[in-house]
């Protein structure tokens, strides 16, 4: 039995909660008398009960909220600089930070918007670099890597692209990033591939490149190294350990809750197998 | 300005994503497309005259999700407005495929799959109700038709999502 014509668009604004108050109590009334129409009634119920459940709308990305947040922070930033403040801060600035700067505005997967990016806020973004990418404690860098390695392994998305094909993470990477991020294949060291995720690191997308020991997963983040950061360190950070070491001017972060020693070895044999 | 900015319209990152990801049925575009709106949004802030807003980041979330699906249809071998999207130069891991195959027996999934399965305009009226939860007037404001075509396309998105979870189920 099916409702009655004049009343489908009705029950749908009863539904909706667009009804007044006299519309609603008619439409109420007639609901109780019309079986066809308490089909429909059940049936719009029975529907909105499975749509609206937490969870359906989707959630931005960290990714995305970081590159937002940062772009914001460099907008507000520039505000509150006067202009000369920002021409010196333009002036001294290196080639190296402009490359890193402007990436995260742009879209990552080609210029789908090529009228997007303004010259205004590229220099705003310019100078929030500049302080940024200098003199960064380590530490608030290792606490970062912990947080980003904890939250791939809740977040259920420890990988963009899995596979343990090195010939299909490594052109994955491609055109995500600023940069080739060599992946390897140690699954004879110990450390099968896993598969590879955008991360966001230090206000720069990087490249996670995932391995597993044993039932343990290990992330290794990769971006262009800089200067702040020391050639080879090693930590221990809230049960969980960090190598880092830097390879053919990238900057190679390992990060897991396996032994100190097995990243120690890890790094090795990346060292070892990487034609950098 | 920035900071105000900030206040008012990063609370609405989520929805302006779930928009943007329903319209456009691919995740690495939704973060193009977001971070396209908020840049837009940024620039026009000073036409922002108060009130919601969700309701005044919305539509230009709208627009770049349209202004993305138009580039795809126009663009040499790209799939046609409103189709499905499966594109050769997508990589493994962000195809809609792949995704569709995962939804069988997760709930969550299966419901998303059924409202991307929806044509538009049926789809975005759809989810701006449902999932954004706005009223008729709003989502007539946010897709410039009258609240009658707003009422008209709800029942037959319900509809055909009925139909669709018959299929499902």
């Amino acid at each position: 039995m099916s409702a009655c014509a004049d009343k489908e668009l009705l029950l749908q604004a009863l539904l909706d909660g667009e009804l007044d108050a006299a519309n609603t109590a008619a439409c109420e009334a007639h609901l109780e008398n019309c079986p066809g129409c308490q089909a429909e009634w059940a049936r719009l119920l029975e529907l909105r009960g499975r749509i609206r459940v937490p969870g359906v709308a989707y959630e931005a990305p960290a990714a995305l909220r970081g590159r937002l947040e940062a772009a914001l922070r460099a907008a507000r930033a520039a505000d509150a600089r006067p202009l000369a403040d920002t021409r010196t801060a333009a002036a001294v600035r290196t080639p190296a930070t402009e490359v890193a700067d402007t990436s995260w505005w742009r879209p990552r997967h080609g210029r789908i918007f090529p009228w997007a990016f303004s010259a205004a806020l590229g220099a705003t973004v310019a100078t929030l670099c500049l302080v940024l990418f200098v003199g960064l404690p380590v530490r608030e860098i290792d606490d970062e890597l912990v947080a980003s390695h904890v939250r791939s392994l809740l977040a259920a998305h420890l990988t963009d692209v899995e596979t343990s094909d090195r010939h299909v993470v490594k052109p994955w990477f491609a055109g995500k990033v600023d940069f080739a991020p060599p992946v390897l294949e140690l699954a004879d060291e110990g450390f099968p591939l896993v598969g590879g995720r955008l991360d966001y690191i230090q206000e720069r997308v990087v490249a996670a490149i995932v391995y597993r020991r044993r039932q343990h997963v290990i992330n290794v983040f990769v971006w262009p190294a800089g200067s702040q950061l020391p050639a080879q360190h090693a930590v221990h950070r809230d049960g969980y350990n960090l190598v880092a070491w830097r390879l053919g001017g990238l900057q190679f972060w390992a990060v897991s809750d396996v032994d100190a020693a097995d990243l120690q070895q890890l790094r090795a044999a990346f060292t070892a197998h990487a034609n950098l | 300005m920035g900071q105000r900015f900030e206040d008012l319209l990063l609370p609405h990152l989520d929805a302006a994503y779930s928009l943007a990801r329903f319209i456009a049925r691919d995740p690495a575009a939704a973060d193009d497309i977001v971070q396209e709106a908020y840049l837009r949004a940024f620039r026009a802030f000073d036409s922002y005259r108060g009130g919601d807003a969700r309701s005044w980041l919305l539509p230009i979330v709208r627009n770049c999700s349209f202004d993305w699906s138009r580039s795809r249809s126009s663009a040499p071998g790209g799939a046609s407005a409103g189709g499905p999207v499966p594109d050769p130069d997508e990589l493994p891991g962000e195809l809609e495929g792949p995704e569709e195959l995962a939804v069988r027996g997760n709930e969550i999934e299966e419901v998303r799959a059924m409202i991307r399965s929806l044509p538009e305009p049926f789809r975005e009226t759809l989810v701006l109700r449902e999932i954004q939860e706005l009223s008729y007037g709003e989502i007539a404001n946010i897709t410039r038709v009258p609240v009658g075509t707003v009422m008209s396309r709800l029942a037959r998105a319900r509809r055909m999502l009925t139909a669709a979870a018959e299929r499902f189920l």
